[in-house]
């Protein structure tokens, strides 16, 4: 019989939606299956409280890239960033401490608490910048296989070394670091003041289960610096609508191009034959042939789950399950009655409508992890908050406010086991609340409702295994070649025609769209479909 | 704050250190402009409608009271002096506004009318809330007066106990308003829109951001996309309203009957068809990125609109027009530009070559003639 789907996306997250487009757009049959009723995934937007809408889990974009939005034409479909204006660190004492876009104004900042880091912070930007823009062509095109004797891999190692060499030797030193040290180390190549460094360190423990001074976590610092907007790196944005609003461009793309979506059509099994995938079982029973499957969803919900580990041999199942998720963020949504009053920087203004982080020191981030390296979540967190209503209207009523918190650390393992976080759930969600209401006292008054999202809710909600927000930590053992497991970097499996197409692929997660793009591209330009 | 000339008052150009967020309120919240410097005129009296109808190329005997029009006027030889919006805010009363100074030449032309005219410039001052929540502010700070209010439509009010006329108008390209107002009571108006404003997101808006909403509307600005004929050294420089777009506003038929400034020159122009076109241009990113990524460089773009003027060819290279103005569209991810060219080179689709500076050497990038204006929300009219 034949397939009625040249391809079949599993998950309707914006990586399956993006996936979808370029398919559909080169004339492949496509069908999206997403299982809730909402589409995108964990970039959804949903009202869960009348007249608020949260960005419940994802709720910033900056590494979306720029080529998707052109080829996809995103801007025609609705797709709208604004973006954030700053970045805002309040402490108890003092004024705080807010980076701003203009750079006099940012080095008088820093300046009240290191005179030297003012002047140099400069040159740390165009360094990162400069990192950013080599990193850019590694995740603009899939992964090299080092260990490929193929021509066109070997070529593609040599024009990468080529690239690299022209950064030039301090570069390339610096990027050797980069790979291997602390963010707090790495920082600490240019800068003095701790206060500083603080609210800069933390780029590099989101969504991994390390501490400012773990080693390693300095990539995923720099992974959040090639964030770019309109050509600039470094900026970071909200979507129109909340994230949600970027997947709903991503379906509408996808759906102008032909391919058709369908929501509430869970799929429980890939069907596979002989070695092949063949297509996907509903959850309801239906069975839907493709020729292809692509899988948006996590490595281990994938292969494990979904098709089964008797069908892989021993390594490729080993590699799998020690492939890393160990979620270690929650999200805590308000709604609120006025906008928030910050004690050290009070009354509205722009400095709350960039992001605002609680991040007063180094010590403090890294007892936050210690709790939760012992299995508790942190009582005092890192927490990086976004009121997207401010500069968005269309996602509060007039005058109220949607207060976003992303809360690191809510380690997935908890002592007393995943499957117990509802019970501390709003133990959880107090101990967020208590901590912002310290820098702002009249918080917890102008609270209207309150959404708590443990690592364990994201796993039940959207699938994300253990929680993860990236689909599997961003470390440098998981990354690029690794990505999910060695010899499986191009979005292939050892499942013939079933396909790897989200966040647990190269490069990885943080809304970037390039799993979905490059996966399609791959598959097209393999002519299997 | 930044300021800026405008029309020899201090204009500001952005209330922070930059105009991001003051563009993505009109797009996404309200921005509130001082447009103040606008001229203005007051034109009154038994022949004020006869009068403006021999001035301007649109019939203002067509407009209703209440009404506004957007338009031009031009010399004797159908070239544009200004442009700007009459609106009829009684029987025999207008308001003209306009971007020059237009005193001396709508003066030199009252002979013979029963007309009043009054250069009501510094009289009025002038504030547009513009942006998707403009009407929810506007509406709260009237109590509920525009809600109905049709585009191109004016009302009277009270804003903070002071009369003032309300019109559907504005620079942006988006839903929008403009509120007028005697000097007087500009401040007291101007705070209670503020406050109305806040809780729907509005701030003050600067003129760069501004600069790139009327870009993005595709609209035109007397002084760098045109010029004013009668301040123009060379014909070169005299453009008519068939080469700025502004054909549609020219109403011909009437001057069989009765003549109007220009409509000779208008008739035979748009008989043989003007020799330049007003066209939007769509920069090629890829081609515009690749050549800073030549000298290993992220690509960049103005902050801002620009108004440099930049040389435009065609594709042997050669000389075809200019782009006159242009601005990266955080909106919509395009660089764009509007620009003057040959009228053969002027058709939707057709590929020209566009100057680019890039690391102080002159090298150019395919562009594509597209429609205007690039944005146009179904909100704007709604």
């Amino acid at each position: 019989m034949a397939a009625k789907y040249d391809a079949i996306i599993v998950g309707g997250g914006h990586n399956g939606l993006v996936c979808a487009g370029y398919l559909a757009k080169a004339g492949r049959s496509v069908l999206v299956l997403e299982r809730r009723g909402v589409l995108g995934g964990a970039s959804a937007t949903e009202e869960i409280y009348p007249g608020f809408k949260y960005s419940v889990y994802s709720y910033v974009v900056s590494l979306f890239r720029p080529h998707i939005i052109r080829e996809l034409e995103l801007a025609k479909h609705g797709l709208q960033l604004i973006p954030l204006e700053c970045s805002f660190t309040p402490h108890l004492e003092g004024p705080g401490l807010v980076r701003w876009p203009d750079v006099y104004k940012t080095r008088r900042e820093i300046s009240r608490f290191s005179q030297k880091d003012a002047e140099i912070y400069p040159e740390f930007s165009l360094a990162m910048s400069k990192m950013a823009f080599f990193i850019k062509k590694i995740i603009d095109s899939p992964a090299p296989d080092p260990a490929s004797l193929n021509p066109y891999e070997l070529y593609r190692m040599l024009d990468l070394a080529r690239h690299f060499k022209k950064l030039g030797p301090d570069m390339a030193y610096l990027h050797t670091q980069l790979l291997t040290m602390s963010a707090v180390d790495f920082l600490k190549l240019w800068f003095e003041s701790e206060t500083l460094m603080a609210p800069m360190s933390v780029s590099g423990i989101i969504g991994t289960f390390l501490g400012v001074r773990s080693p390693g976590t300095a990539y995923v610092l720099l992974h959040h610096y090639m964030g770019e907007i309109d050509g600039a790196f470094r900026s970071w944005g909200f979507s129109k609508g909340g994230t949600g609003g970027l997947s709903l461009a991503c379906g509408s793309a996808a759906k102008s191009f032909g391919a058709e979506i369908r929501t509430e059509a869970g799929v429980s099994k890939i069907k596979v034959k002989n070695g092949r995938a063949v297509g996907v079982v509903l959850e309801n029973g239906d069975e839907i042939d493709a020729k292809v499957v692509l899988s948006s969803v996590d490595p281990n919900r994938t292969f494990l789950k979904m098709v089964g580990g008797e069908h892989f041999d021993d390594d490729f199942t080993r590699q799998i399950k020690r492939y890393k998720f160990r979620g270690s963020s929650g999200k805590v949504n308000l709604a609120l009655d006025r906008f928030p009053d910050f004690s050290c920087r009070p009354g509205d203004g722009q400095h709350l409508r960039g992001d605002v982080a609680i991040a007063p020191s180094i010590d403090y981030l890294e007892r936050a992890y210690d709790q939760a390296k012992y299995g508790e979540f942190s009582h005092r967190p890192y927490i990086n908050i976004v009121f997207p209503s401010m500069v968005d209207p269309s996602v509060a009523p007039p005058g109220k406010h949607v207060m976003s918190c992303f809360v690191q650390y809510a380690p997935y393992y908890i002592k007393e086991g995943p499957e117990n976080w509802p019970s501390k759930r709003e133990a959880f969600g107090d101990a967020v609340v208590d901590t912002i209401a310290e820098y702002c006292p009249g918080l917890k008054e102008s609270i209207l409702h309150r959404q708590v999202v443990t690592p364990w809710d994201m796993e039940q909600q959207v699938g994300l295994t253990e929680g993860n927000i990236f689909q599997g930590e961003l470390s440098v053992e998981q990354l690029m070649f690794l990505r999910p497991a060695t010899g499986w970097e191009k979005y292939r499996t050892p499942i013939k025609n079933l396909w790897l197409c989200g966040s647990g692929a190269h490069p990885g997660g943080g809304i970037m769209g390039s799993p979905g793009e490059l996966s399609a591209k791959v598959l097209l330009s393999s002519r299997e479909v | 704050m930044f300021y800026m000339d405008w029309a020899g008052y201090y204009g500001v150009r952005s209330y922070e250190t930059t105009h991001e967020a003051e563009y993505h309120a009109i797009r996404q919240a309200a921005g509130l402009i001082d447009v103040t410097p606008l001229y203005k005129y007051e034109v009154y009296g038994k022949d004020a409608c006869a009068f403006l109808s021999r001035i301007m190329v649109r019939n203002i005997a067509k407009l209703k009271a209440g009404q506004v029009a957007y338009l031009c006027w031009c010399d004797e030889d159908g070239k544009m002096i200004d442009d700007g919006t009459v609106s009829r805010l009684d029987e025999d009363y207008y308001r003209v506004t306009s971007t020059d100074a237009n005193y001396s030449w709508f003066a030199r032309h009252t002979v013979g009318y029963d007309v009043v005219l009054e250069d009501s410039t510094a009289r009025f001052a002038a504030l547009a809330v513009q942006g998707p929540r403009s009407r929810d502010v506007v509406d709260d700070v009237t109590g509920g007066a525009v809600g109905k209010l049709k585009l191109f439509y004016a009302t009277r009010t009270k804003i903070a106990g002071a009369e003032v006329i309300v019109t559907r108008t504005g620079f942006t390209g988006d839903l929008g308003y403009e509120i007028w107002v005697e000097n007087d009571h500009a401040i007291a108006v101007y705070d209670a829109v503020i406050e109305a404003g806040r809780p729907h997101g509005a701030i003050p808006s600067g003129l760069i951001a501004m600069d790139v909403a009327r870009i993005e509307a595709g609209f035109i600005l007397n002084g760098i996309d045109y010029f004013n004929a009668l301040h123009s050294m060379i014909d070169s420089r005299k453009s008519s309203p068939f080469e700025m777009s502004l054909g549609w506003a020219v109403h011909l038929k009437r001057a069989e009957r009765k003549p109007f400034i220009g409509s000779d020159a208008l008739k035979n122009e748009k008989q043989t068809g003007p020799p330049r076109l007003f066209v939007g241009l769509d920069i090629d990113w890829d081609e515009f990125e690749g050549l800073f990524a030549g000298h290993g460089l992220p690509p960049e773009v103005h902050s801002g609109g620009w108004r440099a003027g930049v040389p435009v060819y065609d594709l042997d290279g050669k000389f075809i027009g200019q782009a006159t103005s242009g601005a990266w569209s955080p909106l919509l991810k395009k660089n764009f530009a509007l620009a003057s060219v040959k009228a053969e080179h002027g058709e939707i689709g057709n590929q020209v070559l566009f100057e680019v500076t890039v690391e102080y050497q002159r090298r150019t990038v395919k562009a594509t003639v597209v429609e205007k204006p690039f944005f146009d929300p179904e909100r704007k009219r709604a």
